[in-house]
C-alpha cells in the first residue's frame, strides 16, 4: 500500500589497521565490537550468544509470547566462542561476521526510520573502532563500503518484510530490472573496472562487478542479482524476507533513504498486482555491470524482445508506474508521496543535469570530487591518489573520512540532526520488536543470556533457568503493548511472572 | 500527517516539534574552494594506503 513495511539494512563495514596491513581482520573485529561492550555496555553476560534456534512460537497478540519448554543450557554453549556478538539498546546486533564487523539495523517500519537507524550504525562501529583503538594502542579504522578495490566484495543487505502470496517467479520477474538499474541514484562510485579493478575508469556502483547470476542462495561467490534466501523471522506462512543484496553502502542519507523508499513502493505494486512491465532484460548480468560502467547514462541495454532500453528509462518506467498507483490507492501517506516525488526529482536531474546532485548521491559526489583532481592535477584515473581518495570516502572517521567531511562542510546532504542520531544509537524504533528487545537489553542486561530477532533468553538465576521469550511478530513488541510491562518489572524474574500466565507457563 | 509531519516516520516523537523537511539544493558541489582542504585529509602516501587497503571476502 505504501513504502511502510518492516525492514531493516546489515551492513559488513572493512576494516583495516592502516600501520599494519598484516593485522588479522577477525582480530580487529572482534576488538572492535568488543571495545564496545566493554566501555559502554559493562554488565552484559560476558558470553552472551546469538540464539540460533528458535522453536515453533505460541502466538500472542501483544507480539511476545513465550515457548513451553524452555530453553535447555546447551544449546547456548561455544560454538561460536570468541566472536563477539552484541545486541545493543537500540535493538541492533553488532558482531563478527567472518573478517568483518557487521552492524544489523534494528526492524523499523519505513525506509526514513531504516536511514535514521542504519547512520546510527555508522556512529556506533566509528566509536567502536576508536575506543578499539585506544585500548589496543593501534589505529583501527572502519569504512562503510563494499570492495578493496582488488577483488574482495563485502555485503550491505537490505531486508524486506513481503507478502508469502506473491509468487516468487514474479518478484524476480519485477524486481530484476529495478535492481539493476537503481544504482543510478543509489550507488556508492568506484574507482576502477572489473572485480579486481585492473581496468581504469570510475563506475557508479560498488557491487556491480561482483554480481554474476541471476537468481540463487549464494552471497559469498557467483552472488545472484535476486538472493533466494528465506528466513522470514515472523510467519512463514504469511511472510517472506526478501533478502536483497545488490545494494552499495551509502555515506548519503538522502540514498539510504530513496533506496528503501523505492524497492518497498515497488513491492507494495507486486503485492497488489499493479504493477506491469513489458520489457525483460536479455542479460541481467551482463547489464548490471554495463550500467555501473555507464557514467554518462547513454548505454542502451538489451532486451528479449529484441528492443533496447537505456537504464534511465527502466527506472522512469517504475516510477511512473508508482506515480500512477498513488492516485490509484488515494495515498494519503506523506512519506510515500514524498520517496516517489524525490524519485522523479532525481530521474529527471539525471536526465538533464546529473552533476547537480553531488550533494545527494553518493557517485555523483566521489565523481564531483575526482574531477575537481583530475582537472587540477591532471590525474588520470589510474592514479594511486583517487583510488585513495575512493575509499578515504568511506572512512567513518569525522576527521578523515571525505564522505564525513564533505557532510560538515554542507557539501552532502545530512537528513538528521545530530540529536535525532545520537537518539537512534541508545533508543530502539518504537514501533517494532525491536522496542522489546533493546530494553530488555537495557534495563535487564545482567539476565540476558542470548537474543535473536525473535527471541530472548533470559538467565534468571534459579534452578534450571534460562527461559526464552520469543516474538514470531515484527511489529509486537512495540512500545504500546510492553513499555508497561517493562516498567512494571523490577528483574527478568518479574517479566516473566507477567509474561507467563497469559500462557500457562508457571 | 502533514508533509512535514513525516519526518517523524513510523517513530514516536515530539508532535509539537517543527521539523522542516530537508531540502534538496540543486547546485553542483563547488569543488575548487574545497579541494585545498580535502589535500589536508588525504593519506599523504596514497600508493602506500591503497595497497596496504586489502579486504578478505564477505557475503
Amino acid at each position: 500500500m505504501s513504502v511502510r513495511r518492516v525492514m531493516g539494512i546489515e551492513t559488513e563495514f572493512g576494516i583495516s589497521n592502516p600501520r599494519d596491513s598484516q593485522a588479522n581482520p577477525m582480530l580487529l573485529s572482534s576488538q572492535v565490537v568488543n571495545a564496545y561492550a566493554n566501555k559502554l555496555m559493562p554488565n552484559r553476560i560476558k558470553r552472551m550468544r546469538w540464539d540460533y534456534d528458535v522453536e515453533s512460537p505460541l502466538r500472542d497478540a501483544r507480539g511476545y509470547d513465550m515457548s513451553r519448554a524452555e530453553a535447555d543450557p546447551s544449546q547456548l554453549t561455544d560454538d561460536d566462542y570468541g566472536l563477539a556478538n552484541l545486541v545493543l539498546f537500540n535493538g541492533a546486533r553488532f558482531y563478527v561476521d567472518h573478517a568483518h564487523p557487521e552492524y544489523s539495523s534494528p526492524e523499523v517500519t519505513n525506509p526514513w526510520d531504516a536511514a535514521l537507524w542504519d547512520s546510527a550504525g555508522d556512529r556506533i562501529i566509528e566509536r567502536s573502532a576508536r575506543y578499539a583503538s585506544t585500548l589496543t594502542g593501534e589505529l583501527i579504522t572502519v569504512y562503510k563500503n563494499n570492495t578493496d578495490g582488488k577483488g574482495v566484495s563485502y555485503g550491505t543487505h537490505e531486508n524486506y518484510q513481503v507478502d508469502r502470496a506473491v509468487p516468487f517467479s514474479d518478484l524476480v520477474k519485477f524486481l530484476t530490472p529495478f535492481f539493476v538499474t537503481r544504482c543510478l541514484f543509489s550507488g556508492a562510485g568506484r574507482v576502477g573496472l572489473g572485480q579486481e579493478g585492473i581496468e581504469p575508469g570510475f563506475q557508479i556502483s560498488q557491487r556491480a562487478d561482483f554480481f554474476e547470476a541471476e537468481v540463487g542462495l549464494e552471497t559469498t561467490l557467483r552472488r545472484p542479482i535476486i538472493n533466494t534466501r528465506d528466513e522470514p523471522h515472523a510467519d512463514p506462512d504469511l511472510f517472506r524476507r526478501l533478502h536483497v543484496i545488490i545494494g552499495d553502502a551509502n555515506m548519503s542519507q538522502r540514498a539510504t533513504y530513496l533506496k528503501m523508499g523505492t524497492t518497498a513502493i515497488v513491492l507494495s505494486m507486486i503485492e497488489a498486482g499493479f504493477l506491469k512491465i513489458d520489457f525483460e532484460l536479455y542479460d541481467a548480468v551482463t547489464s548490471m555491470h554495463l550500467v555501473s560502467h555507464d557514467i554518462d547514462l547513454v548505454t542502451k541495454q538489451r532486451l528479449r524482445d529484441g528492443n533496447e532500453m537505456s537504464a534511465l528509462e527502466i527506472q522512469k518506467h517504475y516510477q511512473r508506474s508508482a506515480a500512477d498507483y498513488l492516485v490509484h490507492i488515494g495515498n494519503q501517506d506523506p512519506m510515500t508521496s514524498d520517496v516517489v516525488a524525490n524519485w522523479g526529482r532525481v530521474l529527471h536531474a539525471l536526465e538533464t543535469d546529473k552533476m547537480s546532485l553531488a550533494n545527494e548521491v553518493d557517485w555523483i559526489t566521489k565523481l564531483s570530487v575526482m574531477n575537481g583532481y583530475r582537472n587540477r592535477d591532471q590525474m588520470l584515473w589510474s592514479d594511486p591518489r583517487l583510488a585513495a581518495i575512493d575509499i578515504q570516502y568511506a572512512d567513518l572517521r569525522p576527521e578523515k573520512g571525505l564522505g564525513r567531511v564533505l557532510q560538515q562542510k554542507g557539501k552532502l546532504e545530512l537528513l538528521f540532526s545530530e540529536e535525532e542520531i545520537e537518539r537512534a544509537i541508545n533508543e530502539p524504533p518504537v514501533d517494532t520488536r525491536a522496542y522489546f528487545r533493546g530494553k530488555c537489553m537495557e534495563k535487564f542486561e545482567t539476565e540476558v543470556a542470548a537474543a535473536s530477532w525473535d527471541s530472548l533468553i533470559f538467565d534468571i538465576g534459579e534452578h534450571t533457568t534460562l527461559k526464552r521469550v520469543t516474538l514470531p511478530d515484527a511489529v509486537g513488541g512495540t512500545k504500546a503493548m510492553t513499555e508497561s510491562l517493562i516498567a512494571q518489572s523490577r528483574d527478568a524474574s518479574q517479566l516473566l511472572a507477567a509474561i507467563a500466565p497469559a500462557h500457562g507457563v508457571a | 500527517m502533514t508533509e512535514r509531519e513525516f519526518a517523524r516516520g513510523g517513530s514516536e516523537r515530539d508532535q509539537s516539534e517543527d521539523v522542516s523537511l530537508p531540502q534538496a539544493a540543486s547546485s553542483h558541489l563547488d569543488v575548487s574552494d574545497l579541494l585545498d582542504e580535502i589535500d589536508l585529509v588525504l593519506e599523504e602516501n596514497a600508493e602506500e594506503f591503497v595497497k596496504g587497503f586489502v579486504q578478505k571476502g564477505g557475503q
